[in-house]
């Protein structure tokens, strides 16, 4: 005997809940049995109270058909414009959605929470809006009757012999904050009926007059009143979860409900809902997909389907297998989720194809171990659909019937020349001849054109073998078995290769559906980029499922926008159908309940609980995807692109942090550096000047000392500012660049001069090619980027060590230098000495900007500036400066010959300009 | 010499740059009057006629060129514009405006008053004097008069244009000429705006005169404001 623990998941899921209840808004159902007993009046009312108490009230949709009392009510309150939409010539007015949620009032009152909205509309049902509402933190009061609930619309329909089509999935009653349920006595209601206080639609008037039945009402009452206990012992039950009462675990049940083509599968589920509401359980359905669902009708399909989407309506989880056996599958599942109970339907079909092909039941009793049991009678819907006939799936084709025949007609066509020629064959090794063909044409063919051999043999064995000859009567009763065996030989060899195609076919779908996932896995693993991921999933989804794809990602906003070109119209419409998709994380458009008026399908890219995008595939056919394997399959493509736009996305994120790590470094960095630089010449100067005012007498020489103490320090006080203040306006963008036409000699020129005393005992040479074109730039700051470069060379280098200087013209470039012969560079300083506040070699002195601020000038003039290490030692500093325009050229003047006269200086007394 | 010392006005607001020239000018045989404002400078310049104008462009009350060009509409004492660095298009604007010269704070003494040295050395000359028929500074010599040109004896071959700089330049050595006035003086007023015309004959005047043409010791390159030929 184990000892009950609490499950996990259960805990998991509470906390959850809980936390996701927080955020949601509350929603309280007003609940009644039938129409008429008064929901809507006493909604309105409890919404005045709490007007009244000063909370913000708005009224979404409240119908109040005609009723004066009612309408009374709606005085005062704020009342929601409703949305028109034209639909077919007709104009429907609806519970305008987007403005409630924009109006985000603190309770909304949304009264028939099971009607169905107007075609266009963004949700299917009115229900769906509320759920909207809600996740959107807003509290809503909305109306519903009994009837309306879907595991109750069997019984509601057994009751009342009204069927309700517009159901309300019972999860919406249960995940309600409150219930308010609102009751009067059957005689009463009956009395307002009669009164005219009943809503009445007149086409229904008849249906109307039974549904009100006392009998009906009565037995709706008790429904409602049930119903509203089993929440009120839920509550009570999760009370006593949370405070860790033991006893509440024990009763864990869990129900799995079979779902098969052989019962009526929906039935099925509502009954096992109703079963596990009682229990308190916890339910399932699935589906065992196996060789023979091959075989299903269309309509059988169609059916399971609906079932398993009903089951997940109505708040169970819906489970698909795949297998070769109903039985060892669902057994095998049960296991795994430690199922207590396996719900299925009763057979419906003949006995002796159960003694033949096995049941279901039979196998699960014998292997269900301390499974229970549970097989309840799949009654006929009324009204009864009629059952097309199967059509195997793997259908025969006329020529696979005629090829069949003729395999057949070879051991006729052997046998008769020989006996013409003499050889008689007896009819014994004739009826083996003729079962080696049917054989074959049985392995070959499946079970239909099998038996068409059989009987071609048959008849020609008869015929021609069996005496009388060329006759169909038969002398021995003996060959009546030969017949028979040959038939059942086709017959058993017909389906059993029938079946072995059909299990190779779903071995075939599972392999595309694995290499399917494997490729893009593969793919998905080698992108580097999103656009690559992208590439990778639209391949996968057009290899896939043969659709075109677009996906749509968030930007900053949150706003998903396309990323590639879309494969249809992607309008205003259909991207806001996108958008509730990706802030929902639920799929949404075309074959789905929500907004299925878009032109596509939209699934959310989710993963690790949010969504990175949402891929948008345009369906021809709504239904496209319903299957669920193929949707499965969708999902899982879905899913890995999602892991991997995430992966990308947290690599990305890790990125940054990185560089925001880096920059913070820097920040502190330069902090200290230039706390110490200028601290450092300021206390200089000012140790400096102090001593020279306190030194009463202080002798000449010491005088002269601290004095060039103060004018050394200042100097690289001021240096140290400049160049801060160049590295800001670098760094800000402001550097305006006031191109000329220069030559560059004469910038360097200016540069050695004001370098002078750095490079005094560095021998310079200077090296410019007289045809040297003109270049457009910003002299003063190519100087600051000389003097920079210089004053590096000069820092960097040992006294007595050449500097050379000098440009050359490339193509479209001129390309200026200064190179040293100093230690040079180590490896892989090339790019980190332009970094801010590297500082190359020791003692340098400076603070690591100067080479910072030339690739700021030089790039600001569109043009490069790089270091490496020169041949035979020593760095050389490049930097090319493009040659933008046709640089200007002059006429050459011939020297003046001699002793001619020329003219010179008209204008030399404009000085000052203003007396002239 | 009997001749009383020079009087140098100086505009300036900040009271550290003051005190500062007081003592550099005053230990070197200046005489000195300070006004913090545009206003008060202009007073002084008319009440006390000094000998040389120092005038920071970044005054509290009025543009220091609009000072420039105040103290231009009826005095040629000479004006030298004291500015920050970066400032160049300040700096040109007030030499076209007919200041004198420019120093780019922070300076030193020594430049200070090389600058006010040159700066009284040409007001002394009188327009109506006659030049000194021959320039020489250092291995160069320029006879004006026989227009030749000569390096360590060496007569050199100019063209008209080159020849005409070389003249511009050496009238007013050691004084700071603008892009703007040497192309108005050699070229016309129609080339003030060609500047490259005098970047090709500057090099090409430093081919001819200067012993290292890259690294120039007598035609001197100020970036952003013009050319000034080595005095003393």
């Amino acid at each position: 005997m184990t000892v009950p623990r609490p499950d996990p998941d259960v805990l998991l899921r509470r906390v959850q809940d809980q936390a996701a209840r927080a955020r949601r808004g509350q929603l309280k159902v007003f609940l009644g049995a039938s129409p008429g007993v008064g929901k809507t009046f006493t909604m309105l009312e409890a919404a005045r109270a709490k007007r009244a108490e000063g909370l913000d009230v708005v009224v979404g949709v409240v119908e109040t058909h005609g009723r004066a009392e009612t309408a009374r009510l709606l005085d005062g309150l704020e009342l929601l414009p409703r949305a028109s939409r034209e639909y077919r010539g007709t104009l429907l007015e609806e519970f305008d959605l987007d403005a409630a949620l924009a109006r985000r009032p603190a309770l909304l009152l949304v009264d028939e929470l099971a009607h169905t909205n107007a075609p266009g509309s963004r949700h299917a049902k009115r229900w769906q809006d509320v759920e909207e509402l809600l996740a959107a933190g807003i509290n809503v009061y909305t109306a519903v009757n009994i009837q309306h609930f879907e595991s109750l619309n069997d019984v509601v329909a057994q009751i009342t012999e009204v069927r309700v089509r517009e159901t309300v999935p019972d999860s919406i009653l249960e995940r309600a904050d409150e219930v308010e349920l609102v009751d009067v006595s059957p005689d009463v209601l009956q009395q307002r009926l009669r009164e005219g206080k009943v809503y009445v639609p007149e086409q229904a008037g008849r249906a109307i007059e039974r549904f009100f039945r006392k009998g009906n009402l009565i037995a709706l009452r008790e429904l409602a009143l049930r119903r509203t206990a089993e929440r009120v012992d839920a509550q009570m039950r999760g009370y006593m979860a949370e405070r860790g009462i033991q006893d509440t675990w024990a009763a864990a049940e869990r129900l799995l409900v079979c779902i098969g083509p052989s019962s009526t599968p929906a039935r099925l589920v509502r009954a096992t809902r109703r079963m596990a509401a009682r229990l308190h359980a916890d339910w399932s359905a699935v589906h065992v997909e196996t060789a023979r669902d091959q075989r299903l009708t269309a309509e059988e399909r169609e059916e399971i389907l609906r079932a398993l989407e009903l089951t997940e309506q109505l708040g169970g989880r819906a489970v698909t297998l795949s297998g070769q056996s109903a039985a060892e599958e669902i057994v095998a599942y049960a296991r795994a989720h430690n199922i207590t109970r396996i719900v299925l339907g009763k057979a419906k079909r003949p006995r002796w194809r159960e003694l033949f092909q096995g049941s279901l039941l039979d196998a699960l009793v014998r292997t269900s171990g301390g499974i229970e049991l549970l097989a309840i009678t799949g009654d006929e819907e009324e009204g009864g659909q009629p059952r097309t006939a199967a059509t195997p799936s793997g259908q025969s084709s006329p020529r696979d019937y005629l090829a069949a025949a003729a395999i057949a007609v070879i051991p006729t066509a052997i046998g008769v020349p020989l006996r013409r020629a003499g050889v008689t064959i007896p009819p014994i090794d004739a009826a083996m001849l003729y079962l080696l063909a049917v054989v074959v044409a049985a392995t070959r063919f499946r079970r239909g054109p099998a038996l068409v051999a059989s009987l071609v043999g048959i008849a020609s064995f008869d015929f021609f073998f069996v005496h009388p000859y060329y006759t169909f009567s038969v002398s021995d009763v003996r060959y009546v078995l030969t017949f028979a065996v040959m038939l059942v030989v086709a017959l058993v060899m017909g389906n059993l290769t029938g079946r072995i195609r059909t299990q190779a076919e779903a071995a075939r779908e599972r392999e595309q559906r694995t290499s399917a996932l494997y490729a893009l896995s593969r793919d998905l693993a080698a992108a580097r980029d999103r656009d690559a991921i992208l590439a990778a999933a639209l391949r996968s989804l057009r290899d896939t499922f043969a659709v075109e794809a677009v996906f749509l990602l968030p930007g900053d906003g949150g706003a998903v926008s396309p990323a590639g070109p879309a494969p249809y119209v992607l309008d205003e419409r259909e991207r806001a159908v996108a958008q509730w998709t990706f802030d929902h994380q639920q799929a949404a458009g075309r074959g789905t309940s929500t907004l299925p008026a878009a032109a596509a399908l939209y699934l959310p890219l989710s993963s690790s609980d949010r969504a990175v995008g949402v891929v948008g595939i345009p369906l021809a056919d709504p239904a496209q995807f319903r299957d669920p394997a193929r949707r499965r399959l969708l999902e899982a493509l879905a899913g890995q692109t999602a892991s991997a736009l995430e992966r990308l996305a947290l690599a990305e994120h890790s990125r940054q942090t990185e560089v925001e790590v880096e920059a913070e470094r820097l920040r502190t960095a330069l902090l200290s550096s230039l706390s110490h630089d200028m601290r450092t010449p300021l206390a200089s100067i000012e140790g400096a000047a102090s001593t020279l005012l306190q030194e009463a007498e202080p002798d000449l020489a010491a005088r002269r000392e601290l004095a060039a103490t103060i004018v050394q320090e200042s100097q690289r006080m001021t240096r140290l500012v400049a160049n801060l203040l160049d590295m800001i306006r670098v760094e800000a963008g402001t550097l305006q660049v006031q191109k000329e036409w220069q030559l560059l000699s004469d910038v360097m020129g200016v540069a050695l001069l004001r370098t002078d005393a750095q490079l005094r005992g560095h021998p310079v040479t200077t090296t410019f090619p007289r045809d040297l074109p003109l270049v457009a730039v910003d002299e003063i700051l190519l100087e600051q980027v000389f003097v920079n470069l210089l004053e590096n060379a000069a820092k960097h280098t040992p006294p007595g060590t050449p500097i050379d200087v000098g440009a050359e013209a490339g193509t479209g470039e001129v390309i200026a230098y200064v190179a040293d012969r100093g230690p040079g560079l180590l490896p892989g300083e090339e790019e980190t000495i332009f970094q801010k506040f590297y500082r190359g070699g020791a003692g340098s002195g400076g603070i690591g900007l100067g080479l910072t601020i030339c690739r700021g000038i030089v790039t600001a003039h569109g043009g490069k500036i790089w270091a490496e290490n020169r041949p035979g030692g020593g760095a050389v500093f490049r930097l090319s400066l493009p040659i933008t325009g046709t640089p200007p050229e002059l006429v050459p003047e011939e020297t003046i010959p001699e002793g001619q006269e020329i003219e010179v200086g008209s204008a030399w007394t404009v000085r000052p300009p203003s007396s002239s | 010499m009997d001749r009383p010392a020079p009087l140098v006005l100086l505009i300036e607001d900040e009271p550290q740059m003051r005190r500062f020239l007081r003592a550099a000018l005053g230990g070197h045989d200046y005489r000195l009057v300070e006004a913090a404002t545009a206003k008060e400078g202009l007073a002084q310049a008319a009440g006390r006629n000094p000998d040389v104008i120092l005038l920071d462009l970044g005054l509290p009350d009025t543009d220091g060129l609009e000072v420039t060009r105040q103290l231009r509409e009826w005095t040629r004492t000479p004006i030298i514009v004291l500015s920050a660095r970066g400032r160049e298009q300040d700096k040109v604007a007030a030499l076209d405006l007919g200041a004198d010269d420019y120093l780019t704070k922070p300076f030193g003494v020594e430049e200070l008053l090389a600058r006010i040295r040159v700066a009284l050395r040409h007001a002394s000359l009188q327009p109506g004097d006659a030049p000194d028929p021959v320039f020489e500074m250092g291995e160069l010599k320029v006879d004006l008069a026989q227009r030749q040109v000569f390096r360590a004896g060496q007569q050199l071959h100019l063209t008209p244009t080159e020849y005409r700089l070389l003249v511009a330049l050496v009238r007013h050595a050691g004084k700071l000429l603008t892009h703007r006035q040497l192309l108005q003086e050699v070229w016309g007023s129609n080339f003030i705006t060609q500047t490259h015309y005098l970047r090709i004959y500057i090099m090409q005047l430093r081919q001819k005169i200067e012993p290292d043409p890259t690294r120039p010791r007598l035609l001197l390159t100020e970036p952003g404001v013009g050319y000034r030929f080595k005095a003393d």
